[in-house]
């Protein structure tokens, strides 16, 4: 195997970390909406020593994509350019919240800062489904890899079905993990009723999503494809039939793979290609004419087998110390 | 203004912003371990009460700050794809490994173990919870390196070669020994250490002047916050030596530059003042120390420096013909000098506050009203990073990697003037608004907490 497709194969692994982490910390921003200052405490407090953490699957997967494959960092990032604005933005409100939420006791601080998690996460999410349905379909990209199209073309009928699939996904993934970390009878009984709707609105958006990039993208002619969104759907029925039972290990567990498989499904589609060029397929971004020299996807290889079992190990650590379930009192801990 | 000239500026913003929240999280992530250690080293109940809460203060004041650099971090990473992206096309297969390996082996640590630090109190044990923040501070001063090894490449290129139009590595172990790295992360390193001392100072001199019930703790950071920023001065200041030498052989057009000197000279003179007139390519008058600017870069009072006029030639030569003079000589100039007035100043301040907190420490109260006047000194370092980096960036122009790629050719072709327009008035405006309420959470947190041994 070249080292072009270990990377291709990273790349698939830094992204699927980041999918499954961040999925549950946007998830959780947003189920905040709507509820009292109590409980949206608790639900921060919930992410609140792991989240920082989970950003830097994002942060890497883009450090990574940029030593690997400059030429497709290079090109999605201009591509996506207010795209990327408007995610930074949230990004940005949304990390400064966890930090400035609790330095005041007025409600209208608390308030903004809270709304600032909620905008904070419901826009990457959306984002992130918009992004990859464009990567799936393909987007106009010249002989010398630059986008030719504008802002608007990447906000198509399909791309948006996939944001709003994402943000059900995520909303779902985010009130599993919930279950898992909120002592508090009420609120878990809440949540899983919750959880029982999202997990049925996510499977019905998972079919509009799949019929929308059937029509748009011919992603279902391989067989591995249909193979992992095969098991990334049963994953997500099982998640689903785990919700209703009260199950919040086996919903969260099965969503947690849901997303894995889902991820699997989209670079399989998209391989050997990372960017696929709608103008035409010679113009294309691949593992070889987007790549870095061979020096340097070795080098990068060394690093990576290092230290990403490295950082799996104290991170998982770091969930073990934190595995005991929130109570409300704990809110006033910071 | 075209879409190149926004994305600099645009760049320009977003980094000295960034830039002004590191410095801060290098040298305070420092000094909050050390007093930590200081506090699970401690016996006396309670001594130890008081001193948690000193680790918590100044813990506290340390995770807004960090907070800010982190956030404002995602955005510099992301700049290079969105809009640089020929650059990071020329650059990718070398610049992409240091960010790729500061996410791998920094900003994991960073932002896992922070997550242990704040919500770890009650779960680690004393010495684990510690170790915890030590490992924050390594990590965030490792992110430091990398970047600036990839900035030194850029500054300096080595270990590399051109392979069908771009820059590929030919070897690590070059790039990363690459000797400008020293300079910068020396100079960055001990800046970071002055500019965490300095706020503790700034912070500890208005709790003694404004808060009585927990004067005595502030009097004891205070002065071991003197010593730290006096560590922190004296490194910037060799480093900053050192480096200036070093760079008339590395970049001898940007020290050139930032001592506005046109034409070589043996011995060089230092221009204390200068009105510069970068179209005649001369100063149209200076005052200057004779033989002095020699002596900076020779340590003797004799030996060349080649000046900017000479060094236009040298690269019209190499490079073909060009304007390869830095465009804003007379910026460079003065930020240099802001720097170094800056610097001494400080000095000034750091000396003044270890007399007061060492020989006059029973009589520190006489001194109310002057410590009161602190906080309007705490932009002083924030100055000096700053104008340090404008030197070093503006003196990298018209190149965005000096002798391989103009900045010109690197900005992505496919951004329109209007979005970036967008962009750079967003970045601002949600930099503006963030940075009045991170001051105002940090100064109403400082203005009420409490450091007493009540329980």
């Amino acid at each position: 195997m070249d080292l072009n497709i270990v990377w291709f194969i990273l790349i698939t692994v830094l992204f699927t970390g980041f999918f499954i982490l961040e999925g549950f910390d946007y998830g959780v921003g947003m189920m905040m909406l709507g509820r009292p200052k109590s409980e949206r405490a608790q639900f921060v407090r919930a992410i609140g020593p792991v989240w920082d953490g989970n950003e830097v699957w994002m942060i890497t997967a883009g450090g990574a994509t940029f030593a690997a494959f400059p030429h497709v960092y290079a090109t999605m990032f201009s591509t996506f350019y207010l795209a990327l604005f408007l995610m930074l933005l949230a990004l940005i409100m949304r990390g400064v919240a966890f930090e400035l939420r609790g330095k005041f006791k007025s409600p209208d601080w608390i308030n903004f800062w809270d709304f600032s998690i909620m905008f904070g996460s419901y826009v990457p999410a959306l984002l992130w489904g918009v992004a990859v349905v464009n990567l799936l379909r393909g987007l106009p990209i010249n002989y010398q890899m630059h986008y030719v199209g504008t802002f608007l073309d990447l906000l198509n009928p399909c791309a948006l079905v996939g944001g709003i699939f994402f943000v059900f996904l995520f909303m779902f993934h985010g009130t599993n993990f919930l279950l898992l970390k909120i002592a508090d009878k009420a609120l878990l009984e809440d949540l899983q009723r919750k959880s029982f709707t999202l997990g049925l609105s996510t499977l019905f958006s998972y079919i509009l999503f799949a019929a929308a990039l059937t029509h748009d993208t011919d992603i279902l002619a391989k067989i591995g494809t249909i193979i992992f969104l095969g098991l990334s759907l049963g994953s997500l029925i099982a998640s689903f039939m785990g919700a209703k039972a009260g199950n919040g290990c086996k919903a969260f567990v099965a969503s947690t793979l849901g997303i894995a498989f889902l991820t699997i499904g989209f670079f399989t589609a998209l391989f050997p290609r990372l960017m696929v060029s709608s103008i035409s397929p010679e113009w294309s971004l691949n593992i070889y004419n987007a790549a870095s020299t061979p020096h340097t996807l070795t080098l990068m290889t060394i690093a990576a087998v290092i230290f990403v079992p490295i950082v799996l190990c104290y991170q998982a650590w770091t969930y073990k110390i934190f595995k005991a379930r929130v109570t409300p009192s704990d809110v006033h801990y910071h | 203004m075209d879409a190149l000239i926004l994305s600099r500026l645009q760049f320009a913003i977003t980094t000295v912003y960034h830039f002004l929240f590191v410095p801060v999280t290098l040298g305070l992530s420092i000094f909050v371990a050390l007093l930590e250690t200081w506090y699970i080293s401690s016996n006396s109940y309670y001594e130890r009460l008081k001193l948690k809460r000193l680790v918590k203060f100044f813990g506290t004041i340390f995770l807004i700050n960090f907070a800010m650099g982190v956030v404002t971090g995602i955005v510099q990473e992301f700049h290079f794809g969105m809009n640089w992206s020929e650059y990071a096309r020329f650059m990718g297969d070398i610049f992409g490994a240091p960010l790729a390996l500061e996410a791998l082996t920094a900003f994991f640590i960073e932002s896992t173990f922070i997550g242990l630090w704040i919500f770890g109190w009650d779960k680690l044990s004393e010495k684990l919870h510690c170790l915890c923040i030590w490992i924050v501070a390594f990590g965030s001063n490792l992110s430091a390196f990398w970047i600036l090894v990839a900035n030194s490449f850029m500054q300096h290129p080595v270990g590399y070669e051109i392979q069908d139009g771009r820059a590929v590595m030919t070897s690590f172990f070059d790039l990363v020994t690459n000797h400008y790295v020293l300079g910068e992360y020396s100079h960055a390193f001990f800046a970071g250490i002055t500019t965490g001392g300095f706020l503790v100072i700034v912070v500890s001199a208005w709790k003694i002047a404004t808060d009585s019930v927990s004067r005595e703790m502030f009097v004891r950071t205070l002065r071991r916050a003197v010593l730290y920023t006096f560590v922190g001065i004296c490194g910037v200041m060799l480093s900053g030596h050192m480096h200036a030498q070093y760079l008339a052989e590395a970049n001898p057009m940007k020290l050139a530059s930032f001592e506005a000197l046109w034409e070589t000279e043996d011995p060089a003179p230092f221009a204390i003042v200068a009105d510069i007139n970068q179209e005649a390519g001369r100063n149209d008058f200076e005052i200057i120390i004779p033989k002095m600017f020699s002596f900076m870069v020779h340590n003797s009072f004799s030996g060349e420096v080649k000046g900017i006029n000479d060094l236009q030639r040298e690269a019209q030569e190499k490079y073909g013909s060009g304007y390869y003079i830095p465009n804003d000589v007379r910026g460079m100039f003065w930020s240099f000098r802001t720097m170094i007035g800056v610097g001494g100043l400080m000095m000034l301040i750091v000396l003044s506050m270890w007399f007061l907190s060492f020989v006059k420490r029973s009589h520190i109260t006489e001194y109310v009203s002057c410590l009161k006047m602190m906080p309007l000194l705490l932009p002083l370092p924030f100055i000096a990073n700053s104008v340090g980096w404008y030197i070093a960036e503006a003196g990298r122009q018209p190149w965005i990697v000096v002798g391989l790629q103009k900045t010109a050719v690197a900005v992505s072709p496919n951004l329109s003037a209007n979005e970036v327009w967008l962009t750079l008035i967003g970045f601002t405006a949600i930099y503006l608004f963030l940075a009045v309420l991170a001051v105002f959470a940090a100064v109403m947190f400082i203005r009420r907490t409490k450091i007493t041994a009540e329980e």
